[in-house]
């Protein structure tokens, strides 16, 4: 049943393209980008269990590096690991408060930290070219196959999905995976089993972080212009929303989850007479008071009242 | 047999309250070491301060020889010290027998291979047998949440001895366990002590379990000990009777 489900989810991925509009196949690479970067926070929240609302300016940290780079001609693969081993190493070490603070504490550090990321792309002209932004940044051409028009582009994006949600996969099912989950759960207990949790935590952040960095890079070629705003904190809580939505701590949830922030609104936005952004606020609120597992923890709940 | 505790002078202050007063035992290997006394008496706090999760305000621990003073509660479980926690300790989400590879896992080779190794980290049959040791096959692809407490208790007692520990402190194992299952748990115990040569110390309230299991008991009272001896000792103990009854 598990392996039918995913054979048609990938064959409506691969078909949705075709027959869209430009703006339709936008919005799906926007979906794509913004997935990768909620399956990067959905393992440092979901599967760790460590608040973050900074995941918004790994995507920015992404996105400069890529728009920088391939602006002065360096190729996008070089912007892939600029910025996997920048938000990697800035993850790391934002993960140290951590150790420290947990819950709503931490949320406040993350949220100074993004504060912190944005003030420096708004006032570091010099290097980012502040409220101005930067333009013009090209889409990569791999092996000779050129991604600038918006289908081949989206797919270029959906290889790179396939490529994050494999190692996610196989993250979360490894010993590791099992180590975040007790992180989650009980940090105590697993400590007392030999989980070495610091070093977990730590890495909770750095590998979120980095995956965020991966949807940036993707980001910047997709808008093909960027600016400090776009990397706000209305960005970290809107991940936050999806991963939350979506369900936390469930490996579907960030699909889910950026398919209803991303996707919904459109597509309620016809019909609705302006009106859609008050229904989907008042629909996400009554998901969040009835079920705070998300989607996917309804679903579940579901599916255990039938049994 | 070789002494696998020591415990020297040692303090536990939390402001103007001494909880461990100078308390020092040794505890040697295979030994069962019971450890009673009134509630607030200082059992855990020792327990915690042995075990890296309080930091001592005097005094030291050596295990094996060595002093353990100033190491994290995951470092001690490497160097094969293992426990229990007095409250219900695992991991809900996780199911039984994840629960037990997660106790072990860290044990097995580097972190970098467990991230590309298997994902039961090798430690599959082992959990397995541990299951079928603690009768909990039935329920090894259950939910740890979705347990009975005794059962949930016995998968939290079997956590502490997948790494094959040397030492383990359990605390208060015996507490909500109902009676059938109560037997059943001596019995395990009792097994993996004599099979493994296992050390244990325990903190219990059951005055019966500790005395059908504990091969030698501490007292403590107010944070120090007032007496220690042999079960059948320490049951017409004076001190002892005062101590729990008052006088």
């Amino acid at each position: 049943m598990k392996k039918v489900f995913f054979a048609v989810l990938i064959i409506a991925l691969i078909a949705a393209p075709f027959g869209l509009k430009p703006y339709g196949i936008y919005l799906l690479s926007l979906w794509v980008v913004m997935t990768i970067a909620a399956i990067g926070l959905n393992l440092t929240l979901g599967y760790a269990g460590q608040v973050s609302l900074a995941q918004g300016s790994f995507v920015g940290i992404g996105a400069y590096a890529a728009a920088l780079l391939t602006t002065t001609g360096w190729p996008l693969w070089s912007a892939f690991l600029l910025a996997i081993a920048l938000s990697l190493v800035i993850g790391w070490v934002l993960g140290y408060p951590a150790l420290r603070v947990q819950h709503h504490y931490l949320a406040f550090v993350t949220l100074a930290f993004a504060t912190l990321v944005f003030l420096v792309l708004r006032n570091e002209e010099w290097l980012t070219k502040g409220v101005y932004g930067i333009t013009g940044i090209p889409r990569p051409t791999l092996f000779g196959w050129s991604t600038k028009g918006p289908i081949p582009f989206y797919f270029f994006c959906l290889g790179v999905l396939a490529l994050v949600s494999a190692g996610a996969w196989w993250l979360v099912r490894s010993p590791w995976g099992r180590a975040f989950t007790a992180l989650r759960e009980n940090a105590i207990r697993a400590d007392s089993l030999g989980v070495d949790t610091r070093r977990y935590t730590l890495m909770a952040f750095a590998i979120g972080s980095a995956i965020g960095g991966i949807a940036g890079v993707l980001y910047a070629p997709l808008i093909q212009f960027i600016e400090p705003t776009a990397f706000n904190l209305n960005l970290s809580l809107n991940l936050l929303l999806m991963v939350m939505v979506g369900g936390s701590g469930y490996f579907l949830g960030p699909f889910l989850g950026a398919a209803v922030s991303v996707l919904l609104p459109e597509w309620m936005r016809f019909g609705s007479e302006g009106l859609y952004l008050i229904f989907y606020g008042a629909a996400v609120m009554v998901l969040m008071a009835f079920c705070p597992s998300g989607l996917l923890g309804l679903a579940e709940r579901a599916r255990r009242l039938v049994k | 047999m070789s002494t696998v505790l020591e415990v020297q002078g040692l303090e536990k202050s939390f402001g103007g309250i001494r909880a461990v007063d100078g308390v020092s035992f040794e505890v040697r290997e295979g030994e069962i070491l019971g450890l009673i006394g009134p509630n607030g008496s200082g059992k855990s706090t020792l327990f915690n301060c042995i075990l890296g999760q309080l930091t001592p305000s005097a005094g030291e621990v050596r295990i094996d020889g060595r002093s353990i003073n100033g190491k994290r509660p995951c470092q001690l479980n490497r160097l094969g010290v293992g426990r229990t926690f007095q409250l219900l300790q695992v991991f809900p989400q996780l199911t039984v027998r994840e629960n037990l590879i997660l106790a072990g896992q860290e044990h097995q080779a580097s972190m970098w291979s467990r991230l590309v190794g298997r994902r039961d980290a090798g430690l599959g049959p082992a959990a397995d047998r541990m299951i079928e040791f603690f009768r909990l096959t039935q329920l090894a692809e259950e939910r740890a949440g979705a347990l009975s407490y005794g059962q949930q208790k016995l998968l939290d007692v079997a956590m502490a001895f997948m790494a094959g520990p040397r030492l383990v402190l359990l605390d208060e194992p015996a507490g909500g366990v109902n009676p059938t299952m109560l037997a059943g748990l001596r019995e395990r115990l009792r097994e993996i002590n004599a099979a493994q040569r296992a050390t244990f110390v325990v903190i219990e309230h059951n005055m019966e379990f500790v005395m059908a299991l504990c091969t030698r008991v501490l007292v403590l009272a107010e944070g120090r000990i007032i007496a220690e001896g042999a079960p059948s000792e320490i049951r017409a103990n004076r001190a002892v009777i005062e101590a729990y009854l008052g006088g």
